[in-house]
């Protein structure tokens, strides 16, 4: 069998090559897509809009800083529509029909094989319009982008993924219990769509909620930050904690979660 | 109906009594809802997330009390604050799902024996809606409750006058929405894939129905391009008119009521067209 990690990777190559041999059969689907991304950019733009007429700013960034962080939204966004939820969604179908068991047989780890089977090509074209948006509106900005930048926001975006992963995996995990969870996924994507504006935009009270409580300051303000070049050390560290303490904290739930499943019909 | 009810009265069954159609109407109403109701209920854990999943206006009031734009706009934190509770309410009961049924429904072949029954199936969906918000109401009334707990300052009552009037704009633009969805998923009938639409539709939703900024916001030229359509009329204009916002409320009845008998127009003419094609999933 080899080592272990190119069992992983040689599995992950496979899937993905049928995954995205089984989406090009859907062209016109993907021909939707690219028309919603950009009706969402414009839409969004607008909105965001509406908060500097007059010489405003919001919570202390400027437009282009501010478009920064509506780039890395909708990337993440789109990283949802790509990865997670083809992914995640299956969880839930899994414990109705009792076909996890057959997930949890095979050689290979439970939540690996959950979290990579499936990859949707419906979210590239949000993936692009939000990376081509946050390089644009760095640029607008006057950053001058250096390698260690770069490593930096790559890294904080990284992180970001990871925690949204974390996020996502945690609460359709909660259907091993309550099939009908599935629909707090939707609550979590609304209550993540605080994540278009900078966290410094909201009052200090939610602030707090939305940094210690649900990090969305970690899922876009962050890596902003970051790409703005004025992200500081702690916090950079901080994040890659927070990152890894998501991670562990998923993957501890899902070991939890197992020991109550008891397979369909019994 | 009344002649078949005529008829096995000629076939000699002695207990068919005649009903007259309001009469007949009433029943099949009733026994609708109630069923409706009975499953709904059977779903009220996930009535509560969707209700939760409504949240985007209490998101979007946070932003705009911290902005300076708000208090540009001539609205004051209590104003925006009612307006965005207004929104939500007023959103919780304006959500129409037609188009996620009706395929459904349409690809499992249960639409089916639904065309064979006496009744269109859109009435079908239209009590399960109406089920659901009945089922919403006390969910909604404890978000708002929890609403004024943590922000007391923004209480207030609209007059009697103006929360009639909100009620039945609400009612209309949930009226409004049902349409809109029914003839989007009329379309099943000629693509099996309809459902990539609803995203698309959820986009002008989002921007346009005054969901996430109230319309005065907007810049004058796209605030008369929004108004072309029938999104804020689903939101801001209910919304407005609890809030205790000014208003042309003429302007907006006559419009809901204009896009409501178009749309009305509009779905006969697609269902009429539809049915002809249908050719039952998997025959």
């Amino acid at each position: 069998m080899g080592n272990p990690l190119g069992r992983y990777l040689l599995t992950l190559r496979r899937l993905w090559g049928t995954a995205l041999a089984m989406q090009l059969e859907y062209q016109a689907n993907l021909l939707l897509e690219v028309v919603a991304a950009i009706a969402n950019l414009i839409g969004s733009l607008l909105l965001l809009s509406l908060f500097y007429g007059g010489g405003r700013a919001l919570g202390g960034w400027s437009w282009p800083q501010a478009l920064v962080v509506l780039g890395v939204y909708t990337l993440l966004e789109g990283i949802t529509s790509t990865w997670l939820r083809p992914n995640l969604s299956t969880i839930v179908g899994h414990v109705q029909q009792g076909t996890l068991d057959f997930v949890l047989l095979k050689p290979i780890d439970s939540q690996f094989w959950l979290s990579t089977t499936r990859l949707s090509l419906m979210g590239l074209p949000e993936i692009a319009t939000g990376l081509g948006l946050m390089i644009w509106a760095a640029a607008k900005a006057g950053i001058r982008t250096t390698p260690w930048l770069l490593c930096q926001t790559l890294l904080m975006l990284l992180a970001s993924g990871l925690l949204l992963y974390s996020l996502w995996f945690l609460v359709a995990t909660t259907s091993i219990w309550f099939v009908k969870t599935w629909n707090a996924i939707e609550v979590l994507r609304a209550a993540l769509s605080a994540g278009r504006y900078p966290i410094s935009a909201y009052p200090a009270a939610v602030r707090t909620l939305f940094t210690m409580v649900l990090p969305v300051a970690f899922l876009t303000t962050v890596p902003a930050e970051a790409m703005l070049g004025r992200l500081t050390l702690p916090w950079l560290l901080l994040s890659l904690m927070v990152a890894c303490l998501g991670l562990a904290l998923s993957r501890a739930f899902w070991q939890f979660a197992l020991r109550f499943y008891t397979s369909a019909s019994s | 109906m009344r002649s078949s009810a005529k008829g096995s009265r000629a076939d000699g069954s002695p207990r068919v009594r005649p009903l007259r159609p309001l009469q007949h109407g009433f029943r099949v109403a009733r026994a609708l809802l109630a069923s409706q109701y009975a499953l709904m209920l059977e779903f009220r854990a996930e009535v509560l997330l969707w209700a939760l999943a409504g949240l985007v206006p209490f998101v979007m009031l946070a932003v705009w009390i911290e902005s300076p734009a708000g208090a540009a706009l001539g609205m004051g934190p209590t104003q925006l604050a009612r307006y965005f509770l207004a929104a939500f309410v007023v959103r919780q009961f304006t959500v129409a799902w037609v188009m996620v049924v009706f395929e459904e429904d349409a690809l499992q072949g249960r639409l089916s024996p639904m065309l064979l029954q006496p009744l269109h199936p859109f009435w079908r969906y239209l009590a399960s809606h109406v089920a659901e918000q009945a089922i919403r109401l006390p969910f909604v009334a404890l978000i708002a409750a929890l609403f004024f707990l943590v922000l007391p300052w923004a209480f207030w009552l609209p007059t009697p006058q103006r929360a009639l009037l909100a009620l039945a704009a609400t009612i209309l633009a949930f009226l409004l929405n049902f349409l809109i969805q029914c003839s989007m998923a009329c379309l099943c009938f000629w693509s099996d894939r309809v459902n990539a639409l609803e995203r698309l539709i959820f986009i002008p939703m989002l921007f346009l129905s005054g969901m996430a900024a109230p319309l005065e916001a907007f810049p004058p030229a796209l605030r008369r391009l929004a108004e072309w359509t029938p999104f804020p009329l689903l939101v801001h204009f209910p919304a407005q008119l609890l809030a205790g916002g000014e208003m042309n409320i003429a302007a907006g009845f006559t419009a809901l009521a204009v896009w409501i008998a178009g749309l009305l127009l509009l779905v006969t003419l697609l269902w009429r067209a539809g049915v002809k094609r249908y050719g039952a999933m998997g025959a």
